[in-house]
């Protein structure tokens, strides 16, 4: 077995076991299929962001009821790409945003991302969010969407190390590193996921050689 | 929070948390599952490598903070970040109030901090008018029922889910169904609400980075995330004990720190901040971002040679999860804002003496979290440091100094040991050979176990009598027996020279020797600790012995690992003390790998006698003594049964019972619940004080399995010679 290919494997695992969806893509495209298509199967809630059914205070309440429809948001892609994504959103009744995710803070469906790095030994990705709307499109999620190029694949954090230092280097910089779905475990220690960030992350590994 | 006035009101403090059904089920799940999340999280990777690199980067950081603070603030200053330095907690506040009154700040939202509950800095915002709002779902229910954390990483771990329904159904003024996921989810829900009304975030660090001039922070919720992007302002609290020199350091943190804390490789989010970032509604779509570092004495600590380790703490909570008093009586009885071992330390120091004294009582010296830190620091060496310290600023209790006076003088401690054989004479129960009544000195709360008497006569006197002859001795062996062998168990001693009879030991029991000094150290009696040392380390002399073996785990350790460092600074002893060190070895590996005791030293027998363990921490932990004793007891044909927590300590510790008896007590009666459990008929450890603290409590429970020297059990089984 090749490093390589022990990398992925790894990867696959760790993030496995930190409750990630881990799948494969060959193209940017079929990336955006999936998005399209978790974000079609979820029926089930589509006016109700996470908590909504739940009895809110009255504040909170009000907020839920700004969430109108589905919204996936993609703020980092070139405007090529968020185009073609665009058009397979089309007459399917949600939004495909880029920007503006401060007025969406009552949540959305999906937020897509493409990653800079993934480190194998502990299932991780690394997120450049300098940008604010990269932050609050992975945060305000229900769902987050991650590609991660497998060319970015590092076997461990020492060996990302030098990359992301250039990141740090190349300032003001805000930087991510993500391992599965945001959780806790404060209550009775018994885990619940989905406690401030997204509920379920799902990270299509690319093919991109 | 602390605040009993006195040892009495904090014992009683400490005997409510015990009477807390939930709170002692609920850490009993805890320190179990801890036990194997944490192994198994550390399974492939050198654990023990990885904290001493840890603990050598830390230390070269700490030595250096003068210099990394320059670097941060050169660096970060550059990327737009206004950087503070708060030499106090109230400066540190004081400096935030004023960012929060410049900035027209109303709403602030929180994410944990350690060095902001420290501070106290949310009832110095809210006397100031600010709405301050936690946003850590553990710390937001905690600060709703306004009380303090009990655990460093799961704040609000004694809580039960009706308590957090009640709560939130009060907050919501709706009612709330009791179910985990739910109560999660509505936190979400109403805590998204003061992220996107907040002008403020104020955040924790967990490193800050010199050579990027950005910080570091691991959570799991996502909370800090938030806090960190909405808000206009951003205010990043940190003790000056964050600065590392480069992301390298912060990464090998990263890989002890969630292993550690929870058993988790990482946590889900590690966010790195570099700088101002973009923020919509700050000045020019930039965030306002300062970082305030607080020094509150650490300056002063990274000085002290000594207590400068408690610096490298990178604040896992690991040494709380794995400690037996804390598993007890909860974090808001052990600790003050910081909690566990490193909390007894740290209130010291950052909290003051008043806060501290009661607290640095409790500690079992069991040394469970100096095992498990992951920055491998001296937390039950430095908490006994701290207890001497107080004790010397604030005057000795006279219990103390009375105990000081008596062990520095070896011939009048052990002339008052033969007078009290005769004071006991009549309360020896002549059916049990326990003492009938309690001596005076102790109180109805000790009577959990029963106290054996002093025996008729002491291992010093019958020694010319069992002195064996060796022909051509292979090995010149000193026998140091402490003084509860010496005076209570000298069968012990005697079986001991039986075990290692025809493998050529030449045995000698030097006379001059006296208790090994520990139960000074217990009570903070520094100098008594040394005067002691002394007379032993002059009683024995290394030159003249290949080994100095002890069949007291306790002794062995202190007198291993403590006596070079007391006796450090005397130039007369300190060479002496290091080479006695050396020589010093515990009763089952001298037996096993010296003498090389062997099943065939041992009579083949049919019977097997199930037999259960304790494993004492002064062995197990303090020496790493772990495999001689079971190897041992398997050769002698014993059927050795493992039982649950078997290097759990069995509560004795010592002075720490006399103080503490309900807690030694708890203790004990969990090491016999889980003996019983396994159904052996003995009990082995290698330890008199554990023999003394198992065997009187079986006792008095009326347990059926009996207590046993590992000494005697083997003596019983080694075939005549
Ligand atoms: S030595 Fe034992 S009792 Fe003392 S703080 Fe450490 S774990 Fe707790
Ligand atoms: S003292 Fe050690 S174990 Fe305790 S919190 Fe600090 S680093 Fe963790």
């Amino acid at each position: 077995m090749t490093a390589k290919t022990n990398a992925l494997e790894t990867f696959v695992k760790k993030a496995t076991a930190v409750s990630a969806k881990v799948f494969e893509v060959a193209s940017l495209k079929e990336a955006f299929e999936y998005a399209v298509d978790v974000c079609d199967k979820k029926q089930a809630c589509q006016l109700l962001a996470s908590g909504c059914e739940l009895p809110l205070s009255g504040q909170g309440q009000a907020l839920c009821d700004e969430k109108q429809t589905k919204v996936i948001a993609a703020p980092a892609l070139n405007k090529k790409d968020f185009a073609a994504f665009a058009k397979l959103c089309e007459g399917r009744g949600f939004e495909l945003i880029d920007g503006g995710l401060r007025s969406r803070l009552a949540g959305i469906d999906i937020g897509f991302t493409v990653c800079e790095l993934g480190i194998a030994e502990t299932g991780t990705l690394v997120l450049d969010s300098a940008r604010e709307d990269v932050r609050l499109a992975t945060m305000v999620s229900e769902i987050h969407v991650a590609v991660l190029p497998k060319s970015r694949l590092r076997a461990t954090s020492y060996e990302a190390e030098a990359e992301v230092l250039k990141f740090m280097q190349n300032g003001p910089n805000y930087l991510a590193f993500i391992t599965g779905a945001s959780r806790t475990a404060d209550i009775e220690r018994v885990l619940a996921l989905g406690v401030h960030g997204p509920l379920e992350l799902h990270i299509l590994l690319l093919e991109d050689k | 929070m602390q605040h009993a006035k006195n040892l009495e009101e904090y014992r009683s403090q400490c005997r409510q948390a015990m009477d807390d059904e939930f709170l002692r089920k609920a850490m009993d799940a805890f320190a179990v599952a801890y036990r194997t999340n944490r192994a198994n999280a550390f399974a492939d990777m050198n654990e023990r490598e990885l904290i001493a690199e840890i603990a050598d980067a830390k230390d070269a950081a700490v030595a250096n903070l003068d210099g990394l603070f320059a670097e941060f603030k050169a660096k970060a200053e550059k990327n737009g970040v206004h950087v503070h330095l708060a030499r106090t907690a109230a400066e540190a506040n004081e400096i935030i109030a004023r960012i929060a009154r410049e900035g027209g700040v109303k709403k602030i939202v929180k994410s944990k901090s350690m060095t902001a509950e420290e501070t106290l800095l949310n009832h110095h915002l809210e006397a100031d008018g600010y709405e301050v709002v936690e946003t850590d779902l553990g710390e937001w229910i905690i600060q709703l029922r306004h009380e303090g954390p009990s655990h460093m990483v799961m704040p609000a771990i004694h809580l039960s889910r009706y308590q957090v329904a009640d709560l939130f159904s009060e907050v919501t003024g709706q009612k709330q169904e009791v179910d985990i996921e739910k109560l999660v989810k509505v936190a979400r829900r109403e805590l998204r609400t003061h992220y996107a009304t907040a002008d403020m975030g104020i955040s924790g660090a967990n490193f800050a980075v010199a050579e990027t001039g950005g910080i570091g922070l691991i959570t799991n919720e996502g909370n800090a995330r938030l806090v960190t992007t909405l808000p206009r302002i951003h205010v990043a609290l940190a003790g000056l004990d964050k600065l590392t020199p480069t992301l390298h350091d912060a990464l090998r943190i990263i890989k002890a720190l969630p292993r550690n804390a929870t058993g988790q490789a990482i946590t889900s989010y590690v966010t790195w901040i570099t700088g101002a970032n973009e923020c919509a509604p700050g000045p020019e779509g930039r965030k306002e971002h300062h970082i305030v570092f607080l020094d509150n004495g650490r300056s002063a600590l990274a000085k002290d040679s000594d207590f400068r380790q408690v610096l490298r703490c990178v604040r896992c909570g690991a040494c709380a999860n794995v400690c037996p008093v804390y598993r007890l009586v909860g974090g808001h009885k052990m600790g003050h804002i910081y909690i566990g071992a490193i909390g007894l330390l740290l209130t010291y120091f950052f909290h003051g003496r008043e806060k501290a004294k009661n607290l640095v009582q409790n500690c079992i010296n069991c040394g469970a979290c100096k095992q498990v830190c992951a920055a491998g620091i001296d937390l039950p060496r430095l908490i006994k440091e701290v207890h001497a310290r107080i004790q010397d600023e604030e005057g000795h209790p006279l219990p103390s100094k009375l105990l000081g006076t008596v062990l520095s003088n070896r011939k009048l401690f052990h002339s008052l040991l033969r007078t009290a054989k005769w004071g006991q004479k009549p309360v020896v129960d002549g059916k049990t050979g326990y003492l009938r009544h309690l001596p005076l000195i102790f109180s109805k709360e000790h009577d959990f176990r029963a106290l054996p008497p002093i025996a008729d006569t002491p291992f010093r006197d019958r020694w010319e009598k069992l002195r064996p002859v060796v022909e051509h001795p292979k090995y010149r062996v000193a026998l140091f027996s402490g003084c509860v062998q010496d005076f209570v168990y000298p069968e012990q001693l005697e079986a001991a020279v039986k075990v290692f009879a025809g493998h050529g030991a030449a045995l000698e029991f030097p006379m001059g020797q006296s208790c090994c000094g520990l139960p000074v150290v217990m009570m903070g009696q520094t100098e008594a600790a040394r005067a002691v040392a002394a007379q032993n380390v002059t009683a024995i002399d290394p030159g003249s012995c290949d080994y100095i073996v002890t069949m007291c785990a306790s002794c062995a350790s202190h007198l291993k690992h403590a006596y070079p460092r007391i006796l450090e600074g005397d130039p007369r002893m300190a060479d002496k003390a290091r080479r006695f060190a050396d020589k010093v070895v515990d009763f089952s590996t001298f037996a096993r790998d010296v003498l090389g005791v062997d099943e065939g030293d041992f009579a083949s027998v049919s019977a097997q006698t199930r037999t259960a363990y304790h494993a004492p921490c002064h062995l197990c932990r303090g020496l790493g003594v772990t495999k001689a004793p079971r190897e041992l007891l398997a050769k002698a044909g014993l059927d050795y049964v493992v039982a649950d927590e078997e290097d759990v300590c069995c509560g004795f510790g010592g002075t720490f019972s006399m103080k503490f008896p309900e807690e030694s007590k708890a203790l004990l009666d969990k090491k016999l619940d889980n003996v019983k459990k396994t159904g052996a008929t003995q009990l082995v450890t290698d330890c008199p004080g554990c023999v003394m603290q198992l065997r009187g409590g079986a006792q008095r429970r009326g347990d059926t399995f009996v207590v046993r020297h590992i000494a005697e059990i083997l003596a019983e089984r080694v075939k005549p010679r």
